[in-house]
């Protein structure tokens, strides 16, 4: 109970911090770019930190760690991926797309390609992608409360809901960029001292050290466990082995001691097996069984190989389409900013990458019984405190929950108010009231969909964002920045191909989910086909549709590749909404800049 | 929307000293204004190019041309030895599995290849095209500013 008092007090200074940081933010917040874009006027490392900070969501902080304990060494391209698409951002995209002067994503859309029929379909697709990433956010905030504090899930995902919308109504872009710049810190720190503290514990602890997470063969519980299931699993058994089994295996009720033989059992919901010390674990059906798998690549053949390969796709190109990261770039004050802005978030990225690969190979060697419920989002969290059986682990545990409680916030604000600037702007007539209430609007349907909607796996969620956005709005940047011939004709079929595609995957997997049927790698891991062919269907299109290419194509080149001090570049915001007081600012900016 | 047209500016009166440096566009001065001002010391001088990429005629086509070629190429080579460089790991574990075995400092090769390694590479090609791409346009405005 005491560490229970220790999270639940983190949480709440964590969220304390967030309204004041968010308070201090958005004082004089209050015209429209204001909201929508901090009034472009964020220094790159400063922005750089506020994009870690949204973008190391839970998937980051939770997921990385539990997919390195659960499938190994292929699991690292995850955060390789997730930090080469930083890579790809900066080479391509960055600097024109912020001299685009767009203010949301389907304005660049509209801006370069004249016409807003395909402003209208960006828009869609950037509430869908926006909601699709933000429901899995709330929901696991709900479990990851209800995990160490014992609070009922809905009231987690209503916290995050209230704190992040109290900040988004306050100062818009302005309140969160402080936020979120604060969070990153705030994350790194609580990744980075509980992996230092454990990871000595690992090695200096005699007989549990580093050999026996080497040792080949079948993995064995070091004491003896109970597992209780959350929901129905598949488990792998590949030697004969005894337990003690209380509830449903394979259909029929079971209580008391067994004895299984190779091959996979369904345990039903709220079963709970003992294991005695020494006894191989049984694994969640999909992830390797053997310790000799999980600790070398590519093991799965080439049916692995495709999914390594789509992985690398979908995270290299899919990071620069989503929205969300997306508007945080048009916060910069100009291309050169916005450049160094990306150079700055792989920085950052890359020193936290370092500590939940450390986190998911300790957690092998002692939580090995998440493998058998397949909930291994929950190793950093649950590891402190199983290493360390006192106030120590109490305490680290307290900062790792804070830290998970903060991803929540800062990914959640991020996605919220890139999802209210679209609507403000597109829907409704894009006056500070209307954002106020396209953040209440954005903010309820989230969490009514995330208290409807069934919980579902955090890390295939994401892989089918990065997929969807890397299928279509990364299609749309690259060709629209780099080539003249593009059409929205064309960047309208690729979208609607791309995007078709990517979402017939996601049925696909849905239904295999439901009836048990394993999906193939293509349906799970769609990119390295739906991007290709995203691509070709815009080219091919635009080709065909020629003469609708627009008549200043040049012009707007000019003004996306123009070196910053010729000043091409102009804010549409300030032309759609500029304020008085907006434009003097503006042009001191302008002038005062000097080349370096 | 005032999209296609000019990037709209602010009233700004002529200063007298350009007016006789630069006689032949004078006429157009008034209209041409706004997009040059952005730094008050190159005013005069960068105009006539400034006009011309603007415009677009043949030679500011050319110069911003030659400018998004220089930079799309730098990025794709960047990009693409990049990309090379870690999606041959995969095929390379895959056909050498013995790679598996090597140990370096007690912790197995590819554990270091990927778990360590790609973050400064990473970084550091993306320094390498933050310089290449700035001096890039240094170059440019330098041209311009002829």
């Amino acid at each position: 109970m005491t560490g229970n008092l220790w999270s639940l007090g983190l949480v709440v200074v964590v969220a304390a911090l967030t309204f004041l940081l968010g308070y201090v933010g958005s004082r004089r917040a209050n015209t429209t770019p204001d909201f929508l874009v901090a009034r472009r006027a964020i220094p790159a490392t400063r922005n750089a930190a506020a994009i870690s900070g949204e973008y190391l969501s839970a998937a980051s902080f939770l997921g990385v760690a539990g997919l390195v304990l659960k499938d190994g060494i292929d699991a690292l391209w995850y955060p390789i991926g997730f930090t080469a698409g930083y890579l790809a951002m900066m080479l391509f995209v960055a600097a024109p797309l912020r001299r685009s002067g767009a203010y949301t994503l389907p304005d660049f859309a509209e801006a370069r390609l004249g016409s807003a029929n395909l402003r209208r379909f960006c828009t869609f697709f950037v509430i869908c992608i926006g909601v699709l990433y933000l429901v899995p956010q709330l929901q696991s905030a709900g479990l990851t409360l209800n995990t160490i504090t014992g609070l009922p899930t809905w009231l987690g995902a209503v916290a995050v809901t209230v704190i992040v919308g109290v900040n988004v109504l306050g100062g818009g872009m302005r309140a969160i960029t402080l936020v979120q710049a604060f969070q990153y810190w705030g994350k790194l720190f609580a990744i980075a001292a509980p992996t230092f503290v454990l990871f000595t514990v690992f090695l200096a602890s005699p007989g549990n050290g580093a050999k026996s997470v080497d040792e080949g063969g079948v993995l064995r519980f070091h004491q003896d466990v109970e597992v209780t299931t959350a929901e129905q699993v598949r488990v792998r058994v590949v030697e004969p082995m005894e337990l003690t089994a209380v509830g449903t295996v394979n259909g029929a009720p079971a209580d008391g001691h067994a004895l299984w033989g190779p091959g996979t059992y369904t345990l039903g919901k709220g079963t709970t097996l003992s294991f005695a010390e020494g006894s191989p674990v049984p694994v969640v059906e999909g992830s390797p069984t053997g310790n000799e798998q999980w600790l070398r690549p590519q093991t799965g053949g080439l049916g692995g190989l495709f999914e390594t390969y789509s992985l690398i796709f979908a995270t290299f190109l899919g990071t620069m389409g989503l929205p969300h990261v997306l508007v945080r770039f048009y916060t910069n004050p100009d291309g050169k900013a916005a450049r160094r802005t990306a150079l700055h978030v792989m920085y950052l990225l890359g020193l936290f990458y370092l500590f939940p690969t450390v986190l998911g190979v300790i957690s092998r060697q002692y939580l090995p019984q998440l493998l058998v419920t397949g909930k291994t989002d929950a190793a950093v969290l649950l590891l402190p405190g199983t290493m360390q059986p006192n106030l120590l682990g109490q305490v680290l545990g307290a900062i790792v929950a804070a830290g998970a409680f903060a991803a929540f916030l800062s990914t959640s604000s991020g996605l919220v108010v890139s999802v209210a600037g679209v609507v403000s702007t597109d829907i409704l007539p894009g006056k500070v009231r209307d954002f106020r209430w396209a953040t209440v609007l954005t903010g309820a349907v989230a969490i009514g969909l995330a208290l409807l909607l069934p919980r579902g796996d955090a890390s295939l969620t994401v892989a089918m964002s990065f997929a969807l956005a890397a299928s279509t709005f990364c299609p749309l940047l690259l060709l629209g920045i780099w080539w003249r011939g593009l059409t929205w004709v064309g960047a309208m079929a690729g979208m609607l191909v791309g995007g078709g595609l990517v979402l017939t995957a996601l049925a696909v997997n849905v239904v295999s989910t439901l009836s048990g049927w394993v999906a193939p790698a293509l349906s799970t891991q769609p990119a390295l086909v739906t991007v290709p062919v995203a691509f070709l269907t815009m080219i091919m299109i635009s080709k065909l549709t020629g003469r609708r290419r627009p008549d200043d194509v040049n012009q707007i080149l000019l003004r996306l590749h123009a070196p910053d001090p010729l000043g091409f570049m102009r804010d549409r915001d300030v032309q759609r909404f500029g304020s008085a007081e907006e434009k003097p600012r503006e042009d001191s900016r302008d002038s005062a800049r000097p080349w370096n | 929307m005032s999209r296609h047209s000019g990037p709209p500016g602010q009233p700004d009166q002529p200063q007298p000293g350009e007016r006789d440096a630069w006689p032949a566009v004078s006429a157009r001065k008034n209209r041409r204004r706004r997009v040059v001002l952005a730094d008050p010391r190159g005013r005069g001088r960068v105009l006539r190019t400034i006009i011309e990429l603007e415009e677009q005629t043949s030679v500011g086509e050319k110069l911003i041309r030659d400018l998004i070629k220089q930079q799309l190429k730098t990025a794709f080579l960047l990009g693409g030895g990049t990309l090379l460089l870690l999606a041959s790991l995969p095929v390379l574990f895959y056909l050498l599995p013995g790679l598996a075995d090597v140990e370096l400092l007690g912790v197995r090769l590819p554990w270091v290849l990927l778990g360590l390694l790609p973050f400064p590479l990473l970084y550091g090609v993306g320094y390498a095209y933050r310089r290449l791409a700035e001096s890039h346009e240094h170059d440019f405005v330098s041209s311009v500013d002829r």
